[in-house]
């Protein structure tokens, strides 16, 4: 071995010192609050009366250039077409094709809305946009991205390579993938952020006649959860439609919530909301999904790299100069 | 012992090709029609076979160049310098497999290269392509003073064989990095992975089982290819080998059973799920066994008993990688209804690609002086 040791152990050092100013400045590049602007939604499912209007809205303005659905040289996906002509789908779980969709829980007759003895419930699921979102903290060309300003994340398409790494570090199941192309797509759905500079907002809440989802700042839908859970069972109040502080208001009875808004502390918190008459995992969510961030739990593994780098180049530097020696000692004598 | 006694085109290498035939048309298959015709992922299942046994089985499988290398270049044991051409050369056919499977587990096999230019250093992912483009490099770098050799570029030779200790060096950190930050990927998942495997403890599992398995499979190896080859076999690597796995295989037990009583309980072992059933198999086969076995100095200093174990350690980790990517998640997709077994084109391109290394190194055992120390 005719390097220098010196020179050597000089390299190492060097190595390991670049790595670790690489990767220190990455630490702030994930969100932990949520942005001040941000918005969401509100989905109180006592309200809800599953008529799907939701998913079909969804599936036609996501169709649009700009939409969640839609793909250039891929025609238009096809609902979107076909339900003018009375062609319906009838999808049962989110898909590359559904990004909305009212699911329904029930148990026993099934006759008691919002509950769950003899009772059902409606539930709408889709993405819940994280403050911390684990699908944009493990996706490694950052195609995933949270909106620094709504806070919405979206889908980069032309940086994805597919790996589908986001479907499986998504607690709530939400990204989805075109399996059946061989040039395939994550879908999700992305809050119809297309439709903002319009003025426009989510298609979900605007098409939902009852006031079950509503869009708004995320700061503004926290208090109205937290106002109607305050609110006595059976008083009546003004629920607004469309929007949060919208004119349009309904008035009826308020149902029995259970005392908690899903969605605030929930894997770190997220930007849609929901309240329910029933238990959340009766409705489908993960009871094993804690209050922390996600790439939280990956970070601290990260964030250790820079000291083993240093760490095994010094060790093992150290190392081979020893035996060295020691070998050669024994040659010698 | 002289190289143009291997044959070439026997029984054996005829089913090696028509194996790596079938997974060539599987490739183009795989290219051509996607993922949804190839395979039998789904939303619930996006990873499956390829991720877990060629993908995780096999960078854990090429271990042995990392320990081999490190053992003979940086701890100067010069004892197992005439294994250290195999254990290299196993280790590049290892991550080219697992390279080329991530490729086209991928749905867009011809952007594989964006992580190299597109960093997100919040990502594992992107922490384990770095490493299996720089580690791929470095192997290649490591074994091509061989292949030099065969060409007669002494000057290209000489230049790397006095760059090696550093190369290494590198290597091992790579290795290092690169073992355990497999674990890691599922450091993001706790609320899918069994808990008989989740642990904030992952990465260190994976770091310490390849270890284990690296042993294992650069013994393995060599026992079989001194019977494939005729050479005598060298029976103080063995031993010492055996010995390294003793150690390794106490520590990493130790790990396993705190990690069981602190985090699942043992009941949840023993309550007959899947999940349970199948952490039975690879403690009993991968770690127990082994260890009971180990334990006898008899077993350690004779070859078959040697053979034995490697194969027991070798599928047992293997079975441990299934676990964490697919068995371990059963409880949880059992609630979401989804299921997965390997679509026939799944398992037929694993088998192609175990076949080409095999191939590969049969050839390499022939045409280069991946022996060196027995010519003499």
């Amino acid at each position: 071995m005719a390097m220098n040791r010196r020179d050597f152990l000089k390299v190492a050092a060097g190595g390991g010192l670049l790595l670790a100013s690489d990767i220190k400045p990455a630490l702030a590049t994930m969100p932990t609050q949520l942005p001040p602007e941000a918005v969401g939604m509100l989905y109180d499912a006592t309200l809800c009366i599953g008529c799907k209007s939701c998913m079909v809205n969804c599936k036609t303005y996501n169709s649009v250039p700009g939409g969640a659905l839609y793909l250039e040289n891929r025609g238009v996906p096809y609902e979107a077409n076909n339900y003018e002509q009375g062609i319906w789908d009838a999808p049962v779980d989110l898909s590359s094709r559904t990004l909305n969709i009212i699911k329904v829980s029930k148990s026993g007759t099934a006759v008691n809305k919002d509950s769950t003895e003899n009772g059902y419930s409606f539930v709408k699921q889709h993405c819940l946009h994280c403050i911390t979102p684990a699908c944009v903290s493990v996706c490694p060309v950052a195609a995933l991205r949270k909106d620094p300003v709504t806070g919405v994340v979206h889908y980069v398409e032309d940086r994805c390579i597919g790996c589908r790494y986001c479907l499986l570090a998504c607690p709530f199941k939400v990204p989805r993938y075109e399996y059946e192309y061989a040039s395939p797509q994550v879908r999700k759905c992305q809050l119809c952020n297309h439709r903002y500079k319009e003025g426009k907002y989510s298609a979900c809440c605007e098409f939902c006649p009852t006031g079950a989802s509503i869009f708004g700042k995320v700061v503004d839908l926290r208090k109205e959860a937290q106002r109607r859970l305050s609110l006595k069972t059976g008083d009546e109040y003004d629920f607004p439609v469309q929007t949060v502080g919208s004119k349009f208001t309904m008035r009826r009875p308020v149902s029995k919530y259970i005392n908690h808004v899903y969605g605030m502390t929930e894997a770190g918190g997220t930007q849609y909301l929901m309240l329910a008459g029933v238990p959340f995992d009766w409705i489908g969510f993960n009871k094993n999904i804690g209050d922390n961030n996600l790439p939280e739990l990956t970070w601290a593994y990260i964030s250790k790299i820079p000291a083993v780098f240093v760490g095994v180049i010094a060790a093992g530097a150290l190392t081979w100069a020893i035996t060295s020696r020691k070998n050669k000692d024994k040659e010698e004598s | 012992m002289n190289q143009t006694e291997i044959k070439m085109m026997t029984p054996t290498t005829r089913v090696l090709i028509v194996l790596m035939a079938a997974g060539v048309l599987v490739m183009f298959y795989r290219l051509i029609f996607g993922l949804g015709a190839a395979t039998h992922l789904n939303d619930i299942w996006p990873w499956g076979f390829w991720i877990a046994f060629d993908v995780l089985g096999g960078v854990a499988m090429a271990a042995g160049g990392f320990i081999i290398a490190g053992a003979v270049y940086i701890l100067n044991w010069k004892k197992y310098k005439p294994i250290v051409r195999p254990a290299i050369l196993n280790a590049f056919f290892g991550y080219m497999l697992a390279a080329l499977a991530i490729s086209l587990d991928i749905g867009h096999p011809f952007r594989i290269w964006h992580p190299v230019v597109m960093w997100q250093v919040n990502s594992i992912m992107f922490i384990v392509a770095i490493h299996v483009v720089l580690y791929t490099t470095t192997l290649a770098t490591e074994s091509s003073p061989m292949f030099f050799e065969k060409l007669k570029m002494t000057r290209a030779m000489n230049f790397v064989n006095k760059i090696m200790v550093p190369i290494v060096l590198f290597g091992v950190l790579l290795s290092t990095l690169h073992q355990s930050s497999l674990g890691a990927v599922y450091l993001i998942v706790p609320s899918k992975l069994s808990p008989l495997w989740y642990s904030s403890r992952l990465p260190y599992m994976f770091l310490v089982s390849s270890v284990l398995m690296g042993l294992s499979m650069v013994s393995f190896e060599t026992i079989l290819s001194a019977r494939a080859f005729r050479h005598k076999l060298p029976m103080d690597i063995l031993s010492g080998l055996a010995k390294g796995s003793l150690i390794v295989a106490v520590l990493y037990f130790a790990m396993k059973l705190w990690d069981l009583v602190t985090i699942a309980g043992v009941q949840k072992a023993f309550d007959g799920s899947v999940a349970g059933n199948m952490y039975l198999v690879e403690m009993v086969i991968g770690v127990i066994l082994p260890l009971v076995l180990l334990s006898k100095k008899s077993m350690r200093n004779r070859s078959n008993s040697i053979f034995a174990i490697n194969m027991l350690v070798i599928a047992g980790t293997l079975v441990n990688r299934m676990n964490v990517a697919i068995f371990g998640l059963t409880d949880y997709t059992a609630r979401t209804g989804a299921d997965y077994f390997p679509s026939l084109m799944e398992f037929l391109l694993t088998m192609g690609m175990v076949a080409f290394a095999v191939f590969g190194f049969k050839v390499s055992a022939k045409y280069l002086n991946l022996f060196p120390e027995e010519q003499h």
